[in-house]
């Protein structure tokens, strides 16, 4: 393409970041040095076809210098062959990139809705009196601290995370954070002395059920963890590790999708669609496969986790990386993909640190790669990191993003087992529904059906915070009561009145204690018009102000909708805007007249956005309206 | 640029492109496959339109009238803007007309409460967050739907802006701007191929920008003007047209339109002259020409000065 740029030029740090990414250029039409040669033909080498490399490549700017100058957009677009405003839009949709200098090194500190019952107004309060206000440089210029949506870190409320953009970069976590440590990490970064070590998995602070010694009956997706030794591919196949893919290559693939189906799992990441369909799709596009064809089948693992209150799948990668891997790997083999992606939230580094890890030591051991364990099955997978948007999650949107375009949802039909990633048939499954299969193929797909109800098989897991005593990762066979679950994470915390639970996230909806015998099961949580969407069960106490939370909630969607179609953009403002009048008691007309507006907008939101985001950006206000009646 | 490197000239080995040459007589296009009919029913009426047909195609065949404002037939629909959408038996949400297309036994209806409902929320939402003061259907669509944007109070978060003029030869009011990725497809993929702007941004702060918003004459822009031909609201607008509403003698009843083919080149595009007092103030091009979908280039877009009886530059004393 005939690229047209601006005079910015690199600097040679940022040509190195990108070179880092990218190789060195081939010829100046990529940016390189001017040679003879270049001067009798335009030849942009191999980069056509290389968009997909975008989204790394701005990782790898953002990682070595802190911000993305025009000068480096520049070089990128020369790089990839994409014209440099795409390259922008592409950049700035993205939260972690900024395209203003500043400090190289960031303190994000959560004033999401579980951080908000421990703290993190507090702590936000004392960062404004230390450092200085939000957003605006401190420490003598070399920081920063800013203000984020939920981290995943809920279970250790009030959490902040720290990056260090340079040749060295790092990403350390703290929580529970206070503003002094806060401080102390930051002088440690700006000195250079961060921990070379990766932060570590505290199994006592999250994985509560791994310190009671026996449970019963066992838990099945975080057995593993609770043994808090499977970083090593050795102890992973020790406690049972990759039987299910050996059983899966014997019974092939139709056997293997055989048990899937009796095992009736569906999906965790929200939508509760049945794996067995889901991947049965692919199978039977498999003849259209043959060589040459240019059609080839994806599959994805969605680990871009970002609902506020959710943090199991970034537990789950980081304490068991393997059984994630061994069930995109079944994955490939029934489905026919020989290339798999885990879409990997970008404010997670550990967990990519252990997955990328898991990758390499697979490939190594025949886990990976040609000819996995003889059977003639070729298989890789790759990790793409998201960059900051929470949109990214939602399946089309994910395949924009890795393609090196705006993380916009495509519309349905076609749906992705049709036309996804890259145009090909495309399976996208959840972290927690990947690392269920493994054990089903293992144990029968009908031993599976047996745990949890008729509709709702097999266990789940949830993420317990907010205000209770015991917050972490909990697994239960589906039916249990809420009542049952919260009660074995130890009741409300610190004795306190519960006023309100919500369940599945931001997303999701309030329920009041009065339903706490709900069963926790997809048909269970329906009938009182909730949801297990994520697996957030986030209990607030009496102190909380729910009106406050509200607004959070208001404020996530609005920071996070992608901009696409007109109901969900301007609802999510519009909605914002409502709340804030409620709150501070001066709505349009009546509070009655106010929020009968906030709920018609809330209809067309519903019905008339393009993806679920705006279909459910009111759900959680409209579930408390229907509970409470907290603005009269 | 930096200097030129010369290697060994000996070693000399650049890639070397190659012209395939036409062979033999050229193909014969395939021969038009008949599509299958397909039977839905719109507000209770049966119709049969081809497959492939969108429900906007199906309610226009029947006469049915649909609002629209990201959809245009000569690009790719973005289905964005939600104007259009309509309730589709057995659907949890409400379907968007001008994309979705006709499946078999499809039961549709056009003006429920739902749609009604959604149709008029969404015109609110623009019209509370954008100009549409020069956009021609907004009005009557906002009547039809009972539309009322100020109930959201005097404090809501708007796009307006200031008006971007960069260059001679249009303006940018992102003011009037809603997002509707018109634009964008003609400056991309659908015609131009160019890609001098795209969306940037995200949520209610995206806007059309080219790269860090530098003034047009810095991007890659070749003034072609498709964009401005696809602009539903006027936020882009040729400058001829915008310095002729400041000082008020814009009158759209005062003008005339000419067909004619542009005089330039021997792609021989359809152009419609629009002039106003015996002057040219704009150029437009029909979107079902064959030859341009209503696109042009700079000279045929822009390049009419010279029609005009130029003034004599006064001597130089
Ligand atoms: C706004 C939005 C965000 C989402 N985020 C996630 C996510 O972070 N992780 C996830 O697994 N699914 C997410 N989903 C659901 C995915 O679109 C998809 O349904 C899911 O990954 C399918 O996996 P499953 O069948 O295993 O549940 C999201 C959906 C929406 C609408
Ligand atoms: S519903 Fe919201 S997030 Fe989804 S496509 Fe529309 S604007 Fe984007
Ligand atoms: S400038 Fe016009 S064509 Fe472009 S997005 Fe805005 S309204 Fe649509
Ligand atoms: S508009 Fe441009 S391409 Fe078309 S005939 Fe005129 S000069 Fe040629
Ligand atoms: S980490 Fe703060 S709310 Fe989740
Ligand atoms: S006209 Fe159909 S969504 Fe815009």
């Amino acid at each position: 393409m005939d690229i047209h740029l601006t005079n910015a030029q690199a600097t040679a740090e940022e040509r190195v970041a990108v070179d880092s990414e990218l190789g060195v250029p081939a010829s100046s039409w990529q940016g390189g040095q001017r040679q003879t040669s270049d001067t009798r033909a335009a030849y942009n080498g191999d980069s056509h076809g290389q968009r997909h490399r975008l989204l790394p490549t701005l990782h790898a700017i953002q990682n070595g210098i802190g911000w993305i100058s025009p000068g480096a957009l520049n070089y990128v677009a020369l790089r990839l062959d994409i014209a440099p405003a795409e390259v922008h839009g592409v950049a700035s949709f993205y939260g972690m990139f900024a395209l203003e200098a500043r400090p190289r090194i960031v303190a994000h500190v959560c004033d999401d809705i579980a951080c908000i019952t421990r703290g993190s107004q507090q702590l936000c309060a004392e960062l404004e009196s230390t450092l200085g206000p939000a957003g605006s440089p401190c420490s003598g210029g070399r920081a920063i601290w800013l203000r984020s949506q939920c981290l995943g870190l809920c279970e250790r409320a009030p959490a902040v995370l720290i990056s260090s953009a340079g040749e060295k970069s790092h990403e350390r976590v703290l929580a529970p954070a206070s503003a002094r440590a806060v401080q102390f990490l930051l002088d440690d970064a700006i000195q250079d002395r961060l921990p070379a070590e990766p932060d570590v998995l505290d199994l006592k602070a999250s994985v509560p059920q791994a310190a009671q010694k026996s449970s019963s009956p066992p838990l099945r997706l975080l057995h593993r963890i609770s043994q808090g030794c499977a970083t090593t591919i050795e102890t992973y196949q020790k406690f049972g590790g990759y039987e299910g893919l050996r059983k899966a290559i014997a019974l092939g693939p139709e056997g293997t999708l055989r048990e899937l189906a009796a095992s009736k799992l569906l999906g965790r990441g929200g939508a509760a669609f049945p794996i067995a369909k889901k991947w049965e799709a692919l199978f039977l596009q498999r003849n259209l496969l043959q060589q040459d064809s240019g059609r080839a089948h994806y599959v994805i693992c969605n680990a871009d986790e970002s609902e506020p209150g959710t943090f199991k799948d970034r537990i789950l990668m980081e304490g068991d990386p393997f059984a994630v891997i061994e069930g995109i790997t079944i994955d490939g083999f029934v489905t026919g993909a020989r290339q798999g992606y885990v879409y990997l939230r970008g404010e997670y580094p550990l967990a990519a640190e252990r997955m990328q890890h898991a990758i390499d030591s697979a490939l190594e051991n025949g886990f990976l790669g040609e000819n996995i364990l003889g059977s003639g099955l070729q298989f890789n997978i790759e990790i793409r990191r998201g960059a900051g948007a929470y949109i990214c999650g939602e399946e089309t949107a994910l395949f924009n993003s890795i393609e090196g375009y705006r993380g916009e949802p495509r519309n349905k039909p076609p749906f992705p087992t049709q036309s996804g990633l890259f145009r090909q048939p495309t399976a996208v499954n959840n972290v927690e529904t990947l690392v269920n299969v493994p054990g089903i193929i293992r144990d029968g797909g009908a031993a599976y059906a047996k745990l949890g109800t008729d509709n709702s098989a097999g266990t789940r897991l949830f993420c317990l915070c907010g205000h209770i005593a015991k917050p972490g990762v909990y697994e239960l066979a589906m039916g249990a009561t809420l009542r049952q679950l919260i009660d074995l994470a130890g009741g409300v915390a610190g004795n306190g009145k519960l006023q309100a639970i919500l369940l599945g996230g931001a997303a999701g909806a309030f329920v009041s204690p009065k339903e706490l015998d709900t069963p926790l099961t997809f048909e269970g949580t329906r009938a009182i018009g909730a949801t297990l969407g994520s697996g957030v069960v986030m209990l607030f106490d009496e102190t909380v102000d729910l009106r406050q939370i509200l607004l959070r909630i208001a404020s996530f969607f609005h920071h996070e909708t992608c901009g696409q179609c007109v109901p969900c953009r301007v609802g999510v403002t519009r909605q914002e805007e409502s709340l804030l009048r409620l709150v501070s008691g001066k709505p349009l007309g009546s509070a009655a007249q106010e929020i009968a507006m906030l709920r018609e907008m809330g209809q067309a939101m519903r019905d008339a956005s393009i993806c679920g985001l705006g279909q459910t950006a009111s759900s959680a206000i409209e579930s408390a309206l229907q509970r409470w009646s907290i603005f009269s | 640029m930096s200097e030129i490197v010369i290697t060994n000239p000996a070693n000399f080995d650049a890639p070397r492109p190659t012209i395939p040459l036409p062979r033999g007589p050229i193909p014969a296009a395939p021969p038009k496959i008949a599509r299958r009919s397909i039977d839905i029913k719109i507000d209770g009426q049966a119709i049969s339109v081809p497959e492939g047909s969108t429900i906007l195609d199906a309610a226009k065949e029947l006469g049915i009238e649909t609002p629209t404002l990201c959809y245009l037939e000569s690009l790719t629909p973005v289905n964005v803007c939600r104007v259009c959408v309509v309730e589709l038996e057995g659907s949890r949400t409400l379907v968007p007309a001008c994309s979705r297309k006709v499946e078999p036994n499809m039961s549709i209806k056009t003006d429920s409460e739902r749609v009604r409902l959604s149709r008029r929320i969404v015109l609110e939402f623009l019209a509370s967050s954008v100009d549409l003061s020069t956009a021609p259907n907004m009005r009557e669509y906002m009547d039809r739907y009972d539309a009322h944007p100020e109930r959201f109070g005097e404090t809501r978060a708007t796009v307006a802006q200031p008006i971007k003029i960069d260059n001679d030869l249009y303006v940018r009011d992102y003011s009037k701007c809603v997002l509707c990725y018109k634009c964008v497809e003609a400056c991309g993929v659908d015609a131009q191929n160019t890609f001098a702007i795209a969306v940037a941004g995200r949520g209610f702060s995206a806007r059309i920008a080219t790269e860090f918003d530098v003034p047009l004459p810095d991007s890659a822009c070749v003034y072609c003007g498709n964009c401005i031909g696809v602009c539903p609201t006027g936020a882009l607008m040729f400058k001829s047209e915008y310095d002729m509403r400041q000082a008020g003698t814009w009158d759209e009843a005062r003008q005339t339109q000419t067909d004619t083919i542009c005089p330039y080149c021997g792609v021989g595009c359809d152009l419609t002259v629009h002039q106003q007092d015996g002057k040219i103030v704009r150029v437009t091009s029909p979107l079902d020409h064959s030859v341009t979908h209503g696109n042009l280039c700079i000279k045929g877009r822009f390049g009419w000065q010279y029609v005009q009886i130029q003034p004599a530059d006064p001597p130089e004393e």
